[in-house]
C-alpha cells in the first residue's frame, strides 16, 4: 500500500498504480484532465501532457520534489508522495499552455463538428483553457477521408493521441491504420485509402476524443444533446452486448460502447451491434445512462455550461462558439 | 507493379541483415531494407516496394509506411538520378550555404524540393550531416562533398550529369577527407 | 600539446587498417580484460576513471553500468550510439572514419565488463560510407579471434553488428533509438523503465556514444586512477570537440578537459582565432541544443575568471550567464552574424526532427519556427520576441522527452543575451537586407 496526498487529500491505494488513477479513487475534484489516456487500452497516455502534476515529494523514502512536472497517466505513486494538481500555480499554468496548444492547430469547427456536445477538448479548453488564440498563422489542413463505409477520418480535428491505434492494434486481427509522416506533419492514415474492416473497428470511433472519427451510419444530423443516451444490451457472440443507445424520439440514430464516467469506453463492442441493430426490438433497454460529466449532453445547451468552482482562471468562456466561424 | 522484387545479391544481402538480429526480432531489419529496397528501385519507395518490404518481414503493410515516412532519408516521390542535398543548419549557414542552394537553384531553374525536367536532379535542403567543419557542404549519393564553392559544385554537378547514374546511398564511395 | 587518448595516434599512416591499429597497441585492453579481470573489477575501473557521458548528457558512465540489471537468463545488449545529428557535432563521424578499430575494441571490452553477448552499432543513415568502414574493421576483428565465439579461449562470446538508421536527429535519443533499431518509428519511449532495466526488446540494455566507449581501452589499459588525473575536477579525461562556424582553422581536436576557452578559440594548436581578422561574438559551445553565449560571457565566467572547456565551468552561472558542453559542438560567430537569422536555422531544425508524439513539442516547435520565419520576412513585431519567449517557456520540461527542452533553450538564451538585436530586427526590418551575415559570395569564389 501508498500513501499518497493530492490537493491535500490523502489516500491509500494499491502500489503500482498511477497518480491519475489514485486521484481517480479520491474523486472528480482532484483527478487531472485526459486527453490520451485510455484506462482500458495498454500503453496509453503519456503523449496529450494534459494530466501534467507537480510532485512536491517523491516519496517518504526520498522526499525531494521531481524535478519537472510529470505526466500522471504515466507515473507511479510511492509511499508518502505528495501531489499538486489544482493546487498548483505551475500545473495550472502548463494545462493551460497544453491547451493552447492542442488548439493551435485545431480548426474549432465545433458548430458543424458531430462531436460536439461529447469533445473531450471543448470540455478541457473549457475549464483549463485560456480565451485568447495568438496565432494568425494558417492551420493545418486535410481533406476528410472515408475509412471504409462506416468511418470518416477528420484528420483536421485529431490532436494525435494514438488511443485509435492502440484500438487497432491491441483488439481489433490486424492493423490497417496508424500514423505517418513525422512531428507536425504527423497523420492518422491507412496511407493508402483502405477500409478498415475489421469485427471490432468501430471502436475507434468511441476512443477518439474529439470528432477526429466519426460514425458514418450516425447520419441523421443531430447534436448529441438532442439525443438521450440510455442503457441497453443485447445478446451477442462476439462481444458483451452492453451498450449504449442514442434515442431520437422513437429512433435509435447511433449505438456506442458505455463509457465511464471519465469518458472511456467501459467494455468494447462489435460492429454488428454497433452498425447493424438500429432497431429498438433488437435490444433489452435498461434505463437511462448515467451522465456525469459536465458536459453539454447533461446541459443541454452551452450556455448552461457552469464553472466549476475549482478553476480560478480568468475570463473562461468556451473558446468553440466564438471562434467557430473561421473555418 | 508486380516485378517488384529484390535480385539475388540483394535477397541475399537482405537475409544477411535479418539474420543480425535475435528470433522473432526481425522487424528490426525494416530500416535497413527499406534502405535496399529504395537504393534498387529508383532511389524511391512505391507502395509496392513497401509492401514488398514488409512480406518479408511477415509484417503489416501499414507497419512499413509509417516507418518509411518517418525518415527523412527515404523518399516516397519519384527523384532525380541524383538527389542533391544541401546541408542548411547553423555552421552551414554560417559558411554561406543559402548561398549554395541558390546557386544550384538558378543553374539548373530549379527550386527546393523539385526535379529537373530531365530528371537528372533533385534538389533537397536536409538538417546537419556532421559536416559543420567543412562547411558549406552537400550530399549526392552517399558521398559527401566539402568546403563546396560555387566552382567545386559546377564540376561535381556536371560530373554527375556526364556519368549519367543514378546515385543511391549505398554505393561505394570515395574516402577522401576523414 | 595537451594529452591526447583518443586521437593519440591518428596521424599514424594506416590507422585505419587492422595490422597497424593492432602495433600501435590496438586490442590490448580486451587481451587484459577477458585474461585477467572481472567484469566487476571493469565496471570499478571505469567507476573510478569519472569517465562521463560523452552523447551530450554528461552522465557517469560506471554509474550507468552499475545500474544494468542483470537477472538471470535475460540476455543483455550494449548499444552504441553513432547516430551523431546535433547540429555543430562531427567529432563521432571523425574517430569511426579514422580509427574505427578503437571503437570496435571500446566495444568489446565494454561489452566483456557488462557481460553482453550481442552488441548494435546504431548509426545515422547519412553516415552510409563509414558503414563499410566499420564493417571492415568488425570484420578484421572477427578475423583475428577478438569477436565471435570462445574470444582468446576465455570462453567469452560477443557478436558486434551494425544497424543504419535513415534520417531523424531524435534516433540519437537513446530510447528513440532503440525504438529504430527495433523497426519502428524513432518515438521516445515514456520513461520508466530505463533502458538499464528494459531496453532494447525488453531487455537490460547500456547506450553509450561512441567517443564515451571509445574512452574505455585507455581506462583498462591505465587503470581509472590514470584517466582521472587527466583533466579537471569532475571533468575527468579528454574531450573530442568539433569546431565549426567562423574560425580560421575548423576541424575535430581532442583537448583536455581544463584548458581555456580563449585558448583554444584562439590559439594556433585549435580554431586559430576568428576568420578574418573579424571580431568575436558569440559562441554555442556544446552542440545546438545549449543556451548560446555572447563573447563576454564566453570566455569568462560570473565571477570574472576565464572559463575553461569543462562541464563545471561551462555551466558556471546556470542558465543566466552559462552553458553546458553538451555534445563539444563548439559554433563560433563573429561580429557580422545575426543573432535572429541564425535562430532560425535552430528553430527549423528542431521543428523539422520533433518526432511529433507530445502536444508541446510538436505544436510549440512548428509555432517558433514560424513566427521566426516571419520576422526574417520582415514582418515581425515586438510582440513576437515576447511571444517567442512564452512558447519556449511552455515547452521546456512539459514534454516527453529532453529534445522539447533542446529546442526552447536556443531560443531562450538568444533571447535573453540579444535581446536588443531581436527589437532591433523587428523594428527595423529594412536593416536587414544590409547587414549580411557573412560575406560568404567572395568565400565562395575563391574557395
Ligand atoms: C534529442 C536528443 C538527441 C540526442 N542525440 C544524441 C546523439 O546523436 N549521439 C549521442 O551519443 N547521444 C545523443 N543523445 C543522448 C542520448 O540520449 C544518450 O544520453 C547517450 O547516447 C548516452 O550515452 P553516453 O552516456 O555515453 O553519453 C541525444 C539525446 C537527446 C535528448
Ligand atoms: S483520430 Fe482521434 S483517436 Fe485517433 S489519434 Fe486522432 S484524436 Fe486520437
Ligand atoms: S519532446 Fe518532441 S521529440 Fe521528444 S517525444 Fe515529445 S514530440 Fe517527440
Ligand atoms: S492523459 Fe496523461 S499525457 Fe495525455
Ligand atoms: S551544419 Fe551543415 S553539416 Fe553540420
Amino acid at each position: 500500500m501508498a500513501k499518497v496526498t493530492i490537493d491535500g487529500r490523502v489516500i491509500e491505494v494499491p502500489d503500482g498504480i498511477t497518480i491519475l488513477q489514485a486521484a481517480r479513487m479520491i474523486g472528480p475534484e482532484v483527478a487531472p484532465p485526459t486527453m490520451c489516456y485510455h484506462s482500458k487500452l495498454k500503453t496509453s497516455g503519456g503523449y496529450c501532457r494534459t494530466c501534467l502534476v507537480e510532485v512536491t515529494k517523491s516519496s517518504e523514502k526520498d522526499p525531494r520534489p521531481m524535478p519537472k512536472l510529470v505526466a500522471s497517466c504515466r507515473t507511479d505513486v510511492m509511499d508518502g508522495m505528495e501531489v499538486g494538481n489544482l493546487s498548483s500555480p505551475k500545473v495550472i499554468e502548463a494545462r493551460k499552455s497544453v491547451v493552447e496548444f492542442l488548439l493551435l492547430n485545431h480548426p474549432l469547427d465545433c458548430p458543424i463538428c458531430d462531436q460536439a456536445g461529447e469533445c473531450h477538448l471543448q470540455d478541457l479548453s473549457y475549464e483549463h483553457g485560456s480565451s485568447k488564440t495568438r496565432t494568425d498563422f494558417e492551420r493545418r489542413t486535410f481533406e476528410k477521408i472515408s475509412i471504409g463505409e462506416k468511418i470518416q477520418l477528420h484528420m483536421t480535428r485529431c490532436i494525435l493521441c494514438y488511443r485509435c491505434v492502440k484500438v487497432a492494434e491491441q483488439i481489433t486481427d490486424g492493423r490497417v491504420h496508424g500514423v505517418i509522416n513525422r512531428g507536425d506533419h504527423s497523420e492518422i492514415s491507412t496511407y493508402i485509402e483502405q477500409a478498415i474492416d475489421n469485427d471490432f473497428s468501430g471502436n475507434m470511433i468511441d476512443v477518439c476524443p474529439v470528432g477526429a472519427l466519426t460514425d458514418k451510419t450516425f447520419r441523421f444530423k443531430s447534436r448529441v444533446w438532442f439525443t438521450k443516451p440510455v442503457l441497453a444490451h443485447r445478446n451477442c457472440e462476439k462481444c458483451s452486448g452492453n451498450v449504449n443507445l442514442w434515442f431520437k424520439g422513437d429512433e435509435v440514430l447511433r449505438v456506442t460502447g458505455r463509457k465511464d464516467q471519465w469518458g472511456e469506453v467501459e467494455e468494447f463492442i462489435c460492429n454488428t451491434c454497433r452498425y447493424d441493430k438500429k432497431a429498438t426490438s433488437d435490444w433489452t433497454v435498461e434505463g437511462p445512462s448515467p451522465v456525469n460529466r459536465h458536459s453539454v449532453i447533461s446541459a443541454n445547451h452551452y450556455e448552461v455550461f457552469t464553472k466549476p468552482t475549482e478553476f480560478k482562471l480568468n475570463d473562461v468562456k468556451p473558446l468553440s462558439i466564438q471562434e467557430g466561424d473561421k473555418s | 507493379m508486380s516485378d517488384i522484387k529484390f535480385s539475388e545479391d540483394t535477397l541475399a544481402a537482405a537475409n544477411k541483415i535479418i539474420a543480425r538480429y535475435p528470433e522473432g526480432k526481425h522487424k528490426s531489419a525494416l530500416i535497413p531494407l527499406l534502405h535496399l529496397a529504395q537504393a534498387e528501385f529508383d532511389g524511391w519507395l512505391s507502395l509496392a516496394a513497401m509492401d514488398y518490404v514488409a512480406s518479408l518481414l511477415n509484417i503489416q503493410s501499414i507497419e512499413a509506411y509509417e516507418v518509411a515516412s518517418f525518415y527523412s532519408m527515404f523518399n516516397l516521390n519519384p527523384v532525380g538520378k541524383c538527389l542533391i542535398e544541401v546541408c542548411r543548419t547553423s555552421s552551414c549557414w554560417l559558411r554561406g550555404a543559402n548561398e549554395i542552394i541558390e546557386h544550384i537553384e538558378k543553374k539548373y531553374g530549379i527550386k527546393e524540393g523539385e526535379t529537373t525536367a530531365d530528371g537528372m536532379f533533385t534538389l533537397k535542403t536536409v538538417e546537419c550531416l556532421g559536416s559543420c567543419g567543412t562547411a558549406p557542404m552537400m550530399m549526392v549519393g552517399a558521398q559527401f562533398h566539402e568546403n563546396l564553392s560555387y566552382e567545386k559544385v559546377d564540376s561535381i554537378l556536371e560530373n554527375c550529369q556526364s556519368d549519367n547514374k543514378r546515385k543511391t546511398y549505398l554505393d561505394k564511395v570515395v574516402i577522401n577527407q576523414y | 600539446m595537451g594529452k591526447k587518448i583518443l586521437l593519440a595516434h591518428d596521424h599514424v599512416p594506416g590507422i585505419q587498417g587492422y595490422e597497424v591499429y593492432r602495433q600501435n597497441g590496438g586490442y590490448a585492453s580486451v587481451e587484459k580484460a577477458v585474461k585477467s579481470m572481472s567484469a566487476e573489477a571493469l565496471v570499478e575501473e571505469v567507476k573510478k576513471s569519472g569517465l562521463r557521458g560523452r552523447g551530450g548528457a554528461g552522465f557517469p558512465t560506471g554509474n550507468k553500468w552499475n545500474f544494468l540489471a542483470k537477472p538471470e537468463g535475460v540476455a543483455r545488449y550494449l548499444v552504441c550510439n553513432a547516430d551523431e545529428s546535433e547540429p555543430g557535432t562531427f567529432k563521432d563521424r571523425y574517430l569511426m572514419s579514422r580509427i574505427p578499430h578503437i571503437l570496435v575494441e571500446g566495444m568489446i571490452t565494454s561489452s566483456f565488463a557488462l557481460g553482453v553477448n550481442t552488441a548494435y552499432i546504431y548509426i545515422r543513415g547519412e553516415y552510409y560510407y563509414i558503414v563499410s568502414i566499420l564493417e571492415k574493421a568488425i570484420e578484421e576483428a572477427y578475423a583475428n579471434g577478438w569477436l565471435g565465439k570462445n574470444i582468446l579461449g576465455s570462453g567469452y562470446n560477443l557478436d558486434l553488428y551494425l544497424h543504419v538508421g535513415a534520417g531523424a536527429y531524435i534516433c540519437g535519443e537513446e530510447t528513440a533509438l532503440l525504438e529504430s533499431l527495433e523497426g519502428k518509428r524513432g518515438n521516445p519511449r515514456i520513461k520508466p523503465p530505463f533502458p538499464a532495466i528494459a531496453g532494447l526488446y525488453g531487455c537490460p540494455t547500456v547506450v553509450n556514444n561512441v567517443e564515451t566507449l571509445a574512452a574505455v581501452p585507455f581506462i583498462v589499459n591505465n587503470g581509472g586512477e590514470a584517466y582521472a588525473q587527466i583533466g579537471i575536477g569532475k571533468s575527468a579525461g579528454t574531450k573530442l570537440i568539433s569546431a565549426s562556424g567562423h574560425i580560421n582553422k575548423p576541424g575535430v581536436y581532442e583537448i583536455e578537459m581544463g584548458i581555456t576557452v580563449e585558448d583554444f578559440i584562439y590559439s594556433d594548436e585549435y580554431c586559430g582565432g576568428i576568420l578574418n581578422g573579424k571580431k568575436l561574438k558569440a559562441v554555442v559551445a556544446g552542440g545546438s541544443s545549449v543556451p548560446i553565449l555572447p563573447a563576454d560571457k564566453i570566455l569568462t565566467t560570473p565571477s570574472g575568471e576565464k572559463r575553461l572547456m569543462s562541464y563545471e565551468s561551462l555551466a558556471d552561472g546556470g542558465f543566466a550567464s552559462g552553458t553546458m558542453l553538451g555534445s563539444g559542438g563548439f559554433i563560433v560567430m563573429d561580429e557580422t552574424t545575426s543573432i535572429v537569422e541564425n535562430l532560425f536555422t535552430f528553430a527549423r531544425f528542431y521543428h523539422h526532427e520533433s518526432c511529433g508524439q507530445c502536444s508541446p513539442c510538436r505544436e510549440g516547435t512548428a509555432w517558433m519556427e514560424k513566427i521566426l520565419h516571419k520576422m526574417i520576412d520582415g514582418h515581425g513585431t515586438i510582440e513576437d520576441v515576447d511571444l517567442l519567449w512564452e512558447i519556449q517557456a511552455k515547452i521546456e520540461g512539459n514534454t516527453i522527452c529532453p529534445l522539447g527542452d533542446a529546442a526552447a533553450w536556443p531560443v531562450a538564451s538568444a533571447i535573453r543575451h540579444f535581446r536588443s538585436e531581436f527589437e532591433e530586427y523587428v523594428r527595423n526590418p529594412n536593416s536587414i537586407k544590409v547587414v549580411r551575415h557573412y560575406d560568404s559570395t567572395q568565400n565562395l569564389v575563391n574557395a
